[in-house]
């Protein structure tokens, strides 16, 4: 089943006499259940694209569906609503609240919902337990590792049982050991639990991690890989592959 | 260069500078007015004792300014190294492209210059316009003139305003190039990265703090409050330092233990972001302790100053009323060095005029004539005896050597009759205390209640009632009868008197010609005061007028109200200030999280909200708990300024808390807006 549909974005900064098409015509489409991982270098326009999905920023033209409503056209209280219902939000510096323990912090995510508080309680529980941080629940973001931190952020993320998760470089500030735990646990919770995720990365180790990865160069997709059968390793080497092609003078190599 | 820069950092900065520049505008302006007062009624039409107390008003409000200035300059200081500790990162940049500490210096140099130069141009504006509402006001209050007034600028108090603010901004240029001097570039590059350390206080300690800070306040509150007959020097000393150490421990405590207790109410807290909220306030609180104390102590003393002022204002006019039944009272006496044994030929007040030539009867609609006696044996001590060791060690300044005043029955019942007060009446063998100054009246009333019989001119008398009977012989503007016993005629028969007395109304009703009679009085009394100092008998003499004690009230009123407001002003405004800053930095450092509440999609209404609350407590934490010292400051001070009389306390409540709702609220406000501002940067 189609969850998102991208049609024919474009994103332009700047004026009339110079003009950069951070995003210059792109459109795909991501399935309920699926893993998808966007790659680029830096300033191919890939946080922009994610930007404009998770309505942090707006496309100039074209349209993004989520569930067949167009979310271009959302404003003000509906937008909020749709952001806090809808999405899951994993960034790359965590957005942890620093005045908040990891359980306030995960809370928050439901709170603004009018969650009550006794189910707010069962289901950090449970999300602690599925990221493996039920023991620094109690802990302040300064008392954590980075790996901590961004569970923390992504338990705070799912616990809504959000539409689709958007993750910007959720590994670009960890060490390779707790990128590889968070890495898991997207992948688990994308089996188990049937989440969509959808992540932004230049890492191709990360990417490798996904269902199907999304190259993008100038603001267009430049390729696109389908994980299929293959098991992570021989996946990651494609991504190399690929990633090669892509970071060297690509116009001449294709 | 330089200059440039500075402009622009200040334009740029506006927003930080806003809440500075407000207050140093308040400032001048405050300053300016004030100081303006003597310049602006020398305009008016006044009478001489009006005259005179506006010179005592332009002395106290002169004498008041340096206290201010300082507290001023301690602001201003205070504000600028804040607005600095800001910029930390500014300098930062400034340095790593190779500006040196002394360009640095100069540049901040010019901003202080802009600053100060616009604040003092705005300010005298200001203070000009609003010193012309001041000189209706006090025009008003002397009932003075107002036809010849016109537009006016007082240059004296302009200089005065611009040297003091001058310095003050010298102060600052000393201190901003001393810590600058002291700045280091690595520490000035990672000061916006600290992360925030939650400070865990321990429950236990917190809750036997705060139960040991409430016990110690209420023993303060209590002997301050309301056991402050047994209060001296030395227990009020110590009332104060409680008061003020509990302040400190209570706003220590709370902030430790409410974030505790909330979490325990988990439905409230896991409700909205009230978790943000409340941990956003407790961890402010936490590092705003003293600052909290201080403010709090500061509003205290504002409430008392500005509503015990009023207060004394408003009561004299009306202690007036009951206090000054009759027009006129001219008495003579003799003087402490003239023996009684030696004065052969006694005479009277009536009787010297007579010598001097005139009736102090003339112009008279109806008088009375009164003496009073002394009897060397029967002195305060004497009075007081049953309990003197005790009274003599809570009131050492009383003078227990002075003989009491005596009058007989029936001269006091013709004067209340002239006062159109109750008559009292005494058997054989009795007295009866008349007293009305608060303080002595409770002593008096000890020992009357265990029956203290005295000896006058060799007949025992004892108390007819257990507690003094209010009244008083002498006209004046507040409860200052420390007492003198009434006893039956015959005890004193054929004594010598100490003092007369010659009380009366004029027989004039029109304001013109008892205005007339009036000066007429006091003409012959300096004639008759002039014969008598010729006679050599020793006789002190005076004369006392409604009039003049009505002027000499509204006067003194007036200049106490006025000091009450200048120092008010300032501590509020400094209060406010304070407050402001912290508020706004916090905005700035915390306008992170407010980013990412808007990315998790927390609607900008509740985030108004959360922040409207957050300022709400730092403003109304420390008001709340200054609202309830003042309650018991102003018992205490009701009783300190009883003489004044204090009869009209909720009025000048009602006055001070508009004064305090008018500033108070509008720094409140202007931060409230400012911080939306800073966190939808």
């Amino acid at each position: 089943m189609e969850l998102l549909k991208v049609d024919q974005i474009e994103k332009y900064y700047g004026n009339k006499s110079s003009l950069t098409k951070a995003i210059d015509d792109i459109s795909f489409s991501v399935n309920q259940g699926e893993f998808v991982a966007i790659m680029g270098a830096s300033g191919s326009g890939k946080t922009t694209l994610l930007n404009c999905i998770s309505t942090i920023d707006h496309v100039t033209s074209g349209h993004i569906y989520l569930e067949g409503n167009d979310i271009t056209k959302l404003k003000g209280k509906a937008l909020n609503r749709f952001r806090r219902e809808k999405l899951g939000f994993i960034f790359q510096d965590f957005n942890l609240l620093d005045t908040l323990t990891a359980y306030e912090n995960i809370s928050l995510a439901l709170s603004i919902q009018g969650v009550h508080q006794s189910e707010i309680d069962q289901r950090i529980r449970k999300v602690a337990e599925q990221l493996g941080i039920t023991e620094v629940l109690k802990k302040y973001p300064y008392q954590m590792s980075g790996g901590q931190k961004q569970r923390v952020a992504s338990a705070r993320a799912i616990i809504t049982n959000p539409k689709l998760i958007l993750a910007d470089e959720p590994t670009g500030a960890l060490d390779s050991k707790s990128s590889r735990m968070l890495l898991e646990r997207f992948s688990y919770l994308n089996q188990e639990y049937k989440a969509t995720i959808m992540m932004v990365t230049h890492d191709s180790f990360s990417a490798s991690y996904a269902s199907r990865v999304i190259f993008i160069r100038d603001g267009k997709i430049y390729h696109e890989l389908v994980r299929g059968e293959d098991g992570r390793k021989e996946f990651f080497s494609k991504i190399i592959d690929v990633m090669t092609l892509l970071g060297g003078d690509v116009s001449d190599a294709v | 260069m330089l200059f440039k820069i500075s402009l622009r950092n200040v334009s740029r900065s506006l927003k930080d500078y806003a809440i500075y520049f407000f207050t140093l505008v308040i400032g001048v302006s405050i300053f300016y007015v004030f100081n303006a007062i003597s310049t602006q009624t020398a305009m008016l039409q006044l009478d001489d004792s009006s005259y005179e107390i506006v010179g005592l008003l332009k002395n106290s409000l002169s004498a008041t300014s340096v206290f201010v200035a300082i507290i001023l300059a301690l602001l201003v200081v205070y504000a600028s190294r804040f607005l600095m500790k800001r910029r930390h990162k500014e300098f930062a940049v400034y340095q790593t492209l190779g500006m040196s500490k002394g360009s640095i210096s100069v540049m901040l140099l010019f901003e202080t210059v802009i600053i100060g130069l616009a604040s003092l141009v705005v300010g005298l504006l200001l203070g000009t316009a609003l010193s012309q509402v001041m000189s209706a006001v006090v025009a008003n209050l002397f009932e003075a003139d107002m036809t010849s007034y016109k537009f006016m600028f007082s240059s004296e108090s302009a200089t005065k305003t611009i040297l003091y603010f001058v310095l003050m901004y010298l102060a600052v240029v000393v201190f901003n190039n001393l810590s600058i001097g002291r700045m280091k570039l690595i520490d000035l590059i990672q000061s916006g990265r600290k992360t925030e350390r939650i400070t865990n206080r321990n429950v236990v300690l917190c809750v036997i703090t705060f139960v040991a800070a409430m016990i110690a306040l209420i023993y303060a509150y209590h002997c301050v409050g309301w056991d402050y007959n047994s209060l001296d020097e030395k227990k009020l000393v110590l009332c104060i330092a409680l008061g003020s150490v509990s302040t400190f421990l209570i706003f220590w405590s709370v902030s430790g233990v409410a974030l505790r207790l909330m979490r325990l109410m988990k439905k409230r807290f896991y409700h909205s972001i009230n978790a943000f909220t409340f941990r956003q306030v407790s961890s402010v609180i936490n590092t705003m302790v003293f600052s909290m104390t201080i403010i709090c102590l500061m509003l205290f003393i504002t409430i008392c100053t500005i509503a015990s002022a009023f207060s004394i204002r408003n009561s004299m006019n009306a202690n007036i009323q009951e206090l000054c039944p009759a027009d006129v009272e001219i008495a003579n006496g003799l003087s402490s060095e003239s023996d009684i044994e030696s004065v052969q030929d006694y005479k009277n007040i009536r009787a010297i005029y007579e010598d001097a030539g005139y009736d102090i009867t003339e112009g008279m609609k109806d008088y009375v004539e009164l003496n009073t006696y002394e009897d060397a044996d029967l002195t305060i001590g004497k009075s007081l005896e049953p309990f003197l060791e005790q009274i003599q060690e809570t009131n050492p300044y009383l003078d227990y050597n002075a003989s009491e005043t005596i009058v007989t029955l029936s001269e006091y019942n013709r004067l209340m009759e002239l006062y159109g007060r109750k008559p009292l009446e005494l058997n054989q063998g009795e007295y009866i205390m008349i007293c009305n100054f608060a303080n002595m009246k409770d002593l008096r009333n000890a020992v009357l209640k265990v029956g203290n019989d005295i000896t006058v001119f060799g007949h025992v008398l004892s108390p007819k009632y257990t507690e003094c009977q209010d009244g008083f012989i002498e006209i004046s503007n507040s409860h200052i009868n420390s007492g003198f016993y009434v006893v039956p005629d015959e005890v004193v028969s054929n004594q010598i008197p100490n003092n007369s007395y010659f009380i009366g109304n004029y027989a004039e009703t029109s304001t013109d010609g008892r205005k007339q009679i009036e000066d007429q009085e006091y003409q012959i009394f300096g004639e008759v005061f002039d014969y008598e100092s010729t006679q050599n008998d020793g006789y002190l003499m005076k004369i006392d007028t409604k009039e003049a004690i009505l002027s000499d009230a509204i006067g003194l009123g007036a200049v106490i109200a006025f000091l009450g407001l200048y120092i008010g002003f300032v501590f509020l405004i400094s209060c406010g200030a304070i407050l402001s800053l912290k508020c706004l930095s916090e905005s700035v450092d915390g306008s992170e999280r407010y980013t990412i509440l808007r990315k998790i999609g927390v609607d900008e209404r509740v985030i108004s909200k959360s922040l409207l609350m957050q300022t709400g407590i730092f403003f109304f934490a420390p008001l709340a708990l200054a609202i309830v010292h003042s309650f018991v400051g102003l018992r205490f001070a009701k009783f300190v300024l009883i003489t004044f009389g204090t009869e009209q306390v909720m009025k000048s409540i009602g006055i001070a808390s508009i004064i305090l709702f008018v500033i108070y609220g509008g720094y409140f406000m202007i931060t409230y807006a400012n911080s939306k501002r800073i966190i939808s940067d």
